[in-house]
């Protein structure tokens, strides 16, 4: 049979605390919080408990009633948080509500904005951003923290090295105000043995520093690992911050990637031997240059022609993306007929405002947008047609979510095409010889 | 009519009985699933277009996303959830979108894991009773 039956749960050792909160100690919210947690102990196995340090908060993000419902439950029943909780993106933006406007859908729009207003009732910090790990006061290397939004649990756990599995809504909250999470998964030294080697020797050196390389690698990782961890050899040992994320970002949205290793640059793999705990891995998978030539193509389904819309910033783009993308904007402007979007965090927007980037943006006809993202629905400002993004994870799920067709390319490619108003494509980077295919 | 019995493990207490519609993939309840109407609106899933509400939904297990339980108890909210769910392997997700539907709107939707064995057995169309202990006891035309 199955663990983590209710019927016959394994017993999870519980504190003095712990069966106070049960025993509704501190009020309805409190009480129902900790059997949350103690559910998902017994479902998944757990038979102990760990304290947290930390949360990334996804219910804010409104899909519908339920959870307004669940927020006010928890706001007017006396929850507190134990920990601080920073929160996810959210589907409209309080800054500039012209982005999506109440009027389009007052349901929608409306449930958003109260829902933002819930949490920052419960006291989380209104980041309002899927990229958390660019804000001052990030975890550190092994603590235990709660992650929800896939991205960022992939980026906590492999380039930080803190310790979370994928929290679904009501979870994170529930795990957030009791501060305390079930023992299992990526939280135990077990769960996070690396499992997969991935191998780049096929690869050319040159392409793995370009940064289209990380997107598409990342997006086979998924691919190829599924859920299980991965372990990367022949990263380059000065991958950037901004690459990571980028393969955080396409692995958990093409497999089900929580954590992987790059040997020689994350930091639980500073070697082979560390990331397989002394093991063997359990299969061996060398990636080929037809490979990803193949996920490169899988991510662009667009044809060539006239742009719509160019989408940066999923997920949110950080100081140093904005530092590489103003010298390239600066002093020209975007075609009238297509839009360009960048998302980001206010925290990075205020940043980029005092280095005066913020009016060059603006002059060129870039738009940066804040607390949300460009590819939920309903789509930013009724946006149809062709879209360009350097995003592996736009490509992936746009498609799906929006009426658009997307197009996959480099941070400079985006940007030309922008101000040609049609796609434009950097011959170099779509040759054969570029991505080590032999002729 | 014949009939038969399955033990199941509960991750989420409670009784139904309901028509069996049963999936051949993971559905995905954000994204792949419309919680306004209960209709699976995934182009690439099997069973595209059929609808869960009230019905004892059979699936292998959910596709992960941390919109999850929020969709399975946006559905129950309004009416179009499924009236039990059989999953082949122990979810999280879609046991705490029924608990957090259990608290709030004081809807009884069991949720139940069985072997791929036991899986195998059921069948659309089948009758599908869940009882407090865990067991399933079904009914078939």
């Amino acid at each position: 049979m199955h663990p983590g039956f209710v019927s016959d749960p394994p017993p999870v050792q519980l504190d003095d605390r712990d069966r106070a909160l049960l025993d509704g100690a501190e009020g309805e919210a409190m009480r129902f919080a900790m059997q949350v947690v103690l559910r998902a102990a017994h479902i998944s196995g757990a038979t102990r408990l760990q304290d947290i340090s930390f949360a990334h908060i996804d219910a804010c993000f409104y899909s519908g009633q339920a959870h307004v419902d669940f927020a006010r439950f928890m706001v007017e029943n006396g929850a507190r948080l134990a920990v601080p909780a920073w929160t996810n993106t959210s589907l409209v933006s309080q800054v500039d509500p012209q982005i999506r406007p109440e009027s389009d859908d007052p349901v929608v729009i409306g449930g958003a904005r109260l829902l933002m207003e819930l949490y920052e009732r419960l006291g989380c910090e209104p980041v309002w951003t899927c990229a958390p790990y660019q804000l001052p006061g990030r975890p550190r290397l092994g603590d235990h923290i709660v992650g929800s939004e896939s991205n960022a649990v992939t980026f906590y756990n492999s380039v930080v090295g803190a310790r979370t599995n994928k929290y679904g809504d009501f979870l994170d909250v529930c795990a957030a105000v009791v501060g305390r999470v079930p023992y299992s998964g990526l939280h135990t030294d077990e769960g996070r043995r690396g499992r997969v080697l991935v191998g780049l020797d096929a690869i050319p050196e040159a392409l793995r520093r370009e940064d289209i390389f990380h997107h598409v690698l990342g997006h086979r990782l998924g691919r190829v690992a599924q859920s299980r961890v991965p372990v990367i050899c022949g990263l380059p040992a000065d991958s950037n911050e901004d690459q990571l994320k980028a393969i955080s970002a396409a692995a958990a949205a093409s497999g089900a990637v929580g954590l992987f290793h790059a040997v020689g640059v994350t930091p639980e793999a500073p070697d082979l031997e560390s990331a397989f705990q002394g093991h063997e891995p359990d299969t061996v998978i060398d990636i080929t240059p037809a490979d990803l030539v193949e996920a490169r193509d899988a991510l662009s389904l667009g044809a060539s022609g006239t742009l719509a819309m160019v989408a940066l910033g999923t997920p949110h783009f950080s100081f140093t993306e904005f530092a590489r993308l103003v010298p390239l904007v600066a002093g020209r402007r975007v075609h009238a007929g297509t839009a360009f979007y960048v998302s980001t965090s206010r925290y990075v927007q205020a940043r980029i405002e005092e280095q005066g980037w913020g009016e060059t943006l603006r002059r060129a006809g870039v738009q940066v947008i804040v607390d949300t993202c460009t590819y939920f629905s309903p789509a930013v400002r009724g946006c149809r047609g062709r879209v360009m993004t350097n995003s592996a994870k736009w490509a992936y799920y746009a498609p799906g979510l929006l009426a658009v067709e997307s197009v996959f390319g480099t941070l400079e490619e985006c940007v030309e095409s922008a101000m040609r108003g049609e796609v434009w494509r950097d011959g170099r980077l779509w040759r054969d010889a570029t991505w080590g295919v032999r002729p | 009519m014949s009939g038969f019995a399955i033990e199941a493990g509960t991750l989420n207490p409670g009784s139904a009985g309901a028509e069996a519609l049963v999936l051949d993939e993971p559905l995905s309840f954000w994204g792949g699933f419309d919680p306004s109407t209960g209709i699976i609106v995934d182009r690439h899933h099997p069973q595209h277009g059929a609808c869960v509400a009230g019905r004892f939904l059979v699936l292998p297990a959910s596709r992960g996303s941390a919109g999850t339980p929020a969709g399975v108890a946006e559905a129950i909210r309004r009416g179009v959830g499924p009236a039990g769910i059989v999953l082949g392997e122990a979810d999280v997700n879609v046991a705490i979108g029924a608990m957090v539907a259990a608290t709030l709107y004081e809807a009884e939707v069991p949720v139940l894991v069985v072997d791929a064995a036991a899986r195998a057995r059921l069948r659309t169309g089948d009758r599908i009773v869940a009882v407090a202990d865990g067991t399933l006891r079904i009914e078939r035309r």
